[in-house]
């Protein structure tokens, strides 16, 4: 009897497991702050990176502002492959990273081990 | 608190564990038993484990999981079965939750410092930079910080000094080092009119030379930018991984499950044997392997293409360098020297250079440079000229010493005396595809010189070279199919298309695509469609301008011979890519039924401590792996020895 109901409990983690991660969640979208012709945007990386997809205006010199308060070295690093950037990101400090607008288009950024990432959208 | 601060905390605390483990079968126990397991056990996870739980949490939060998501995992299932089987008096495993941590902990130690290690290579360039320069201010030399030098500023260069910025020599002459940008081993001459690049290192003169070059626009700020944006650039077989990687740790999970529900349900084993076959297979599981192995070999292999004076643009170039076959070479300027010399003078060589000298000395004719530079390495004298005149289609003419000498193409042979003798020599050298030029005095010919576009020292070697790396070469020229095969003969290239306009490069190379991938050597400025349109385009270095735009590679000094070290460091980097991947692939994929007990009927099976172990060194021998690319030989196939 026990055991039955084990596996129950057991397949029903599994189910919530799949659910959970696979299943379709909405993310947050944030387009930055634009002052003075400027747009800048914080980014807190707990877990991932939130917002995880951030919308830039082209063509206006963005500023990212990344503060990892995760201890976990899987993101100790954040890297835009496409701008060459690779930023080490020490715990509870405000990192900026300057963003070149100038092509518009959508662009991913990641961990320093390629496990979480974010969009990065300018238009 | 740092990780490695968190290990030697987790490291001391378990240390009365260990001395539990190992002394048990000679009688002797922890004082305190399960007590003082349970105290111990207790501090490491509040301490040293806890930010794995926080980490977790919040990527759970967010839908996400990651390596510390199995670590969290692993080690709270043990921690807490174990307070259970304490209160119910059962055999405890605080030690699995305690050693798990130190291991993953200590990996992490490792793997930090060579992570760092892999990145450090643009540091390192960056940190050549001069700190400042003796710069003319006022009518003398004054020392400044390197950021106040503008262009235009005279700049003084002292016997061992570090060249602040790139510009060209006014005054002096010298000896440069310059390995540490271009990887040229030898020192360089330097007088003036050349250009010296900054950072590098001057030897035993002294010179003055004007900056044309400060700030972002250096030779040495374009490279670092170009090694910082392709050692982090993606390689394509990086997407195979971004997939997994998604779904790795859930999967990981759900296996973990279904080995305790098989286990406990369907195998009758005891609630403790299930967790611990499930525990297993959450800590050996390591995603951090996969992820890691190409970043750090991309970072690595380029790093030190860079030290090499070869700059690669990034991961899709390395992957595409794999399956070329051909290498098309531009003719000028890359298997040639560029710059028409001298090679034969027939006749009295003193009088002959002599008259020629002084005749073209005032004549702009691209041969004409030849031959005053031949005449002044000889040092041969110049005379002067009277009524000096060009003769349409021919050449030049004027009185020296009260005769009428004459310089000219053969054409000028139906005016003159022509003895049989040179005139035999004029064919045996026109044959060799040399331009001849004719001197005559009095109605005579003299003498004649044959003119070249000489291969450079380094181009038979570099073509055998890749012959021997079984590639195709060819050689695209606009040039005639004579001086063209000419060439190719001394140099030994395989196949010659000759006679092709600048506009036509592009579509010859699509044409060679048709059979296999192709690269295409040139110099960046005339040849970009060319490059742009082959697999791969490796631009040859030319001066302190990096033109990656048009190519994937750049050869910084200008040594044909790097063609085939660029290639044999792209290829080295991409196996050890898939080399790491393989690794990471096999681990997981054996070592995770290992731990799940599938081969416990058969006598193996892992403890939990055990498949800490092993994930802490797969994904540290992945970067150690990728590291060892800074040692690796390049070396030319050629002569590779069998011992």
């Amino acid at each position: 009897m026990i055991k039955i109901i084990v596996l129950i409990v057991g397949l029903a983690i599994i189910g919530f497991i799949g659910w959970w991660f696979f299943g379709k969640h909405t993310t947050e979208e944030v387009a930055a702050d634009v002052q003075d012709q400027q747009q800048e945007i914080d980014i807190e990386v707990n877990g991932g990176y939130s917002p995880e997809t951030v919308v830039l205006k082209q063509g206006v010199p963005a500023i990212l502002n990344f503060t990892r308060k995760d201890a976990s070295s899987c993101l100790d690093r954040v890297v835009f492959s496409d701008f060459g950037i690779n930023q080490e990101l020490p715990r509870n400090q405000k990192e900026a990273i300057t963003i070149d607008t100038t092509t518009p288009g959508e662009y991913q950024w990641a961990c320093g081990m390629d496990m979480f990432h974010g969009k990065l959208i300018i238009k | 608190m740092s990780i490695s601060q968190r290990f030697w905390i987790s490291l001391i605390l378990s240390l009365p564990m260990v001395a539990n483990m190992i002394l048990m079968p000679f009688g002797w126990l922890l004082p305190g038993g399960a007590w003082t397991q349970l105290v111990l056990t207790t501090l490491i996870m509040l301490i040293s484990a806890r930010p794995f739980w926080e980490s977790a949490w919040a990527s759970f939060k967010k839908h996400h999981s990651n390596m510390d998501t199995l670590v969290a995992i692993g080690t709270v299932t043990a921690y807490v079965y174990s307070i259970y089987a304490m209160i119910t008096s059962q055999d405890v495993f605080f030690e699995s939750a305690a050693f798990v941590t130190t291991f993953v902990l200590l990996g992490q130690v490792f793997e930090e410092r060579m992570r760092n290690n892999a990145s450090n290579a643009v540091e390192k360039l960056a940190n050549l930079q001069a700190k400042d320069a003796e710069v003319l201010r006022d009518g003398q030399f004054t020392k400044i910080p390197l950021s106040e030098v503008v262009v235009g500023d005279m700049i003084r260069v002292k016997p061992g000094q570090k060249i602040p910025v790139d510009g060209i020599i006014t005054e002096g002459t010298s000896s440069v080092d310059e390995s540490m940008v271009t990887g040229e081993s030898m020192p360089v001459e330097k007088k003036m009119d050349d250009a010296v690049i900054g950072a590098t290192i001057n030897g035993n003169g002294t010179f003055t030379f004007k900056a044309n070059k400060i700030g972002e626009d250096t030779m040495l700020s374009q490279i670092v930018e170009l090694v910082k944006k392709a050692q982090n650039s993606h390689a394509p077989i990086q997407n195979l991984t971004d997939k997994v990687s998604d779904i790795f740790v859930p999967i990981v999970l759900i296996l973990a499950i279904l080995t305790f529900l098989i286990w406990y349900v369907f195998l009758d084993a005891s609630v403790a044997n299930a967790l611990i076959f499930a525990v297993s297979v959450v800590v050996i599981a390591c995603p951090c392997a996969l992820g890691l192995a190409t970043p750090t070999a991309l970072m690595v292999g380029t790093g030190r293409g860079a030290k090499m004076g070869i700059l690669i643009k990034d991961g899709t170039v390395l992957e595409a360098v794999n399956d070329i076959q051909t290498v098309v070479f531009d003719k000028t300027g890359t298997i040639t020297v560029g710059k028409p010399q001298v090679t034969d003078i027939v006749g009295d060589t003193k009088q002959v250079l002599s008259i020629a000298a002084s005749l073209e000395e005032n004549s702009e004719h691209p041969l004409a440079a030849a031959i005053l530079d031949r005449a002044k390495t000889d040092q041969a004298q110049t005379q002067p000229t009277t009524g000096f005149k060009a003769i349409e289609g021919k050449g030049v003419e004027a009185q020296i010493n009260d005769q009428r000498g004459v310089v000219g193409n053969d054409k000028l042979a139906q005016d003159l005396v022509f003895g049989d003798a040179l005139k035999q020599q004029m064919v045996t050298l026109q044959n060799q595809a040399k331009t001849v030029v004719l001197v005559g005095l009095d109605q005579t010919v003299i003498g004649l010189i044959a003119i070249q576009d000489v291969p450079k020292d380094t181009s038979r070697e570099a073509i055998a070279d890749l012959k021997a790396r079984g590639l195709k070469t060819v050689m695209l020229t606009g040039d005639n199919q004579r001086v063209a095969q000419a060439v190719a003969e001394e140099v030994g290239i395989d196949d010659v298309i000759a006679d092709v306009l600048p506009g036509d490069k592009a579509d010859h190379i699509a044409d060679l695509q048709k059979t296999g991938k192709v690269a295409f050597v040139g110099d960046g400025i005339n040849d970009a469609p060319a490059l742009t349109t082959a697999d791969v385009g490796i631009v040859m270095g030319s001066g302190t301008d990096i033109a990656i735009d048009s190519g994937g590679i750049v050869l910084v000094k200008n040594d044909l011979r790097d063609v085939d070290r660029a290639l044999a460091l792209s290829k080295k980097t991409f196996n050890r890519i898939k080399l790491n991947l393989f690794w990471a692939f096999v681990y997981n994929v054996l070592g995770i039924p290992v731990a799940a007990g599938v081969f416990y009927f058969i006598g193996l099976s892992l403890s939990p401590e055990l498949a800490g172990l092993a994930m802490a060194f797969s994904s540290l021998s992945v970067v150690t792996s990728s590291v060892l690319l800074n040692k690796a030989k390049i070396k030319p196939k050629r002569n590779v020895q069998v011992d």
